[in-house]
């Protein structure tokens, strides 16, 4: 075959581009780390007198500690509300039929298509009309409503995987539904939950444009980084943003090595968006 | 095989759930953008279509929306312009790679949007990376002032944040194409070009229009890269929903500009969708 003749003409550009794009995506997030060390603030290049100063402020600075223990708990909570009701969603789609169900599906999934301020907006509407001080209460419903659309899909997507005949044979051998559900269904779902679970807590952990609408006193630890951001920035902000980083980094791979173990690459959203 | 009782069980509580917190709020959104502000700070919940009127009596909002659709349209481009050769060589190039830069992709995907913002505004800045770095290699004397609080910023910022959403569905309608449809097409004596344009591209078609909608949607609502990095001339439609929410207090002009944008999204999901299904060969 002479595929090989052709595809190398027409490869000779193409990963030069892709170089570049990655260049692109990446070269942000290389500045942020290497100022985060630099010893003469954000800007300035070459950067010079590498320095651990900015981290060492980072690590005494209480407001900044506070807000992560704040998003570490909205995240917490987030991942739990998302995942129960999520799972069920995702069963539903699956295996009953009831009215509205086209519409259902397209209500859950929304928040991840839409804009974050039209999700954030309407539930300020809602705790405004129904008297609801906004607090971190509020922002982990927001979250935990928001990221439902995450948890149905990973789910859904494990579900079209899943083999039935299990299910049947422990429902033909005595096992009531609960068992069954308990026994066969879960574990047969676990690195799809799993999946799902670090991705909600990263998201909700990252998540600003809900927040930004629903934040009471305390802050979380993005909108406590906007808070600074509108005052100036300093490289403590990059050193912050560097850890921030590292920890999405190691729950993404961890994501991908168990959707890769599930089913093969994932497709973020696919399986459900294409039904 | 499943008892109505199973059925209902797994169907009713996110039911209930969704029903509660995002679909009375969607229709609280509706109800707010017929209301209006009395002179002393009151939601009075009287129904007039005041707040649309005064949508297209005042000049400023539907400006800032065409902006916001100019520099949704723009991020688009790009993105695509980004995502897709990006997609084609790693679905039919990247051999063994393709796992790994697959990883790579995704990795900026799902890494904080506040976090690549706000290295954008670092490099882009007056004081910034870029300008001293022009000026160190003596390209420039003096600071680009452009570079931030412009549109161009937050065309380059979306675009960052919005290229790795359009190259997942494209990539992923790439792997679908049956690789014997490619083979037969240069067996039959097309060239590559001919097979790019007339089998591999006509495929993808679903992906690429997955991959606009989410870009040009996504960006079009956007309000924190603005206030980040736009400056008074890279305003967005949003930036006045937020500042009508807050300082202005007019919720229900607010919501009615909301309501505009949540109708415009939906009728774009719409269209994308039937398209999609159009060019799609299953």
């Amino acid at each position: 075959m002479s595929a090989g003749k052709r595809t190398a003409r027409e490869s000779r550009w193409l990963p030069w581009h892709a170089i570049a794009v990655f260049g692109f995506l990446y070269l942000p997030i290389v500045t942020l780390i290497v100022y985060s060390f630099n010893g003469q603030g954000v800007g300035g290049f070459p950067p010079r007198n590498l320095t651990l100063d900015w981290y060492r402020m980072l690590f005494a600075d209480d407001a900044i500690w506070t807000s992560v223990l704040n998003s570490l708990l909205v995240a917490l909570v987030a991942v739990g509300i998302a995942l129960a009701f999520g799972i069920p969603a995702a069963l539903a789609l699956d295996r009953a039929n009831f009215p509205g169900k086209a519409v259902f599906r397209r209500l859950v999934l929304l928040p991840l298509i839409l804009p974050g301020i039209i999700t954030g907006l309407s539930l300020l509407m809602l705790f405004r009309q129904t008297d609801v001080k906004l607090s971190l209460v509020t922002i982990v419903l927001g979250h935990g409503t928001a990221l439902i659309s995450v948890a149905t899909t990973e789910v859904f997507a494990g579900l079209q995987k899943l083999d039935r005949a299990q299910e049947e044979a422990s429902l033909d051998l005595g096992a009531n539904y609960w068992h069954t559900f308990w026994r066969v269904t879960i574990p047969n779902l676990r690195l799809s939950i799993i999946g799902a679970a670090l991705l909600i807590f990263t998201l909700s952990m990252d998540e600003i444009a809900v927040s930004f609408f629903l934040i009471g006193r305390d802050n979380t630890l993005p909108l406590e980084i906007w808070g600074r951001l509108r005052r100036g920035i300093t490289p403590e902000i990059n050193a912050i943003s560097s850890i921030i980083f590292i920890f999405s980094l190691i729950a993404i791979v961890t994501w991908y090595r168990l959707r890769v173990g599930a089913e093969g690459q994932p497709q973020i959203t696919g399986e459900l968006l294409e039904t | 095989m499943f008892s109505r009782a199973y059925r209902a069980v797994i169907t009713l509580p996110p039911l209930l759930w969704v029903a509660a917190f995002l679909l009375i709020p969607y229709a609280l959104l509706f109800c707010y953008s017929f209301w209006s502000v009395s002179p002393d700070q009151v939601i009075v919940h009287s129904w007039s279509l005041d707040n649309y009127r005064e949508l297209f009596r005042v000049d400023v909002y539907l400006q800032t929306l065409f902006r916001s659709m100019w520099i949704a349209a723009r991020v688009t481009i790009f993105a695509l312009l980004l995502g897709y050769p990006l997609a084609y060589f790693l679905s039919f190039h990247a051999g063994k790679r393709k796992d790994l830069l697959y990883q790579l992709v995704i990795i900026p995907l799902w890494v904080s949007y506040l976090v690549r913002a706000y290295a954008w505004k670092t490099i882009l800045g007056s004081d910034g990376v870029l300008n001293t770095l022009l000026q160190y290699v003596h390209l420039t004397k003096h600071p680009l002032e452009f570079l931030l609080y412009s549109p161009f910023a937050v065309v380059l910022t979306l675009t960052h944040i919005y290229t790795p959403f359009t190259f997942l569905p494209i990539y992923a309608s790439l792997e679908h194409i049956p690789r014997n449809l490619v083979e037969a097409s240069h067996d039959l004596g097309a060239s590559p070009f001919q097979t790019f344009w007339r089998v591999i591209f006509p495929l993808s078609i679903p992906g690429v229009l997955a991959g606009a909608t989410f870009a040009f949607v996504l960006s079009l609502g956007d309000f924190l890269a603005p206030l980040l990095l736009g400056g008074p001339s890279g305003i967005m439609i949003s930036n006045i929903v937020v500042s009508l929410f807050g300082a202005a207090y007019n919720w229900p002009l607010g919501a009615a500009i909301s309501l505009c944008m949540l109708v415009l999204v939906i009728a774009l999901l719409f269209l994308s969708e039937n398209l999609e299904k159009k060019w799609s060969f299953r």
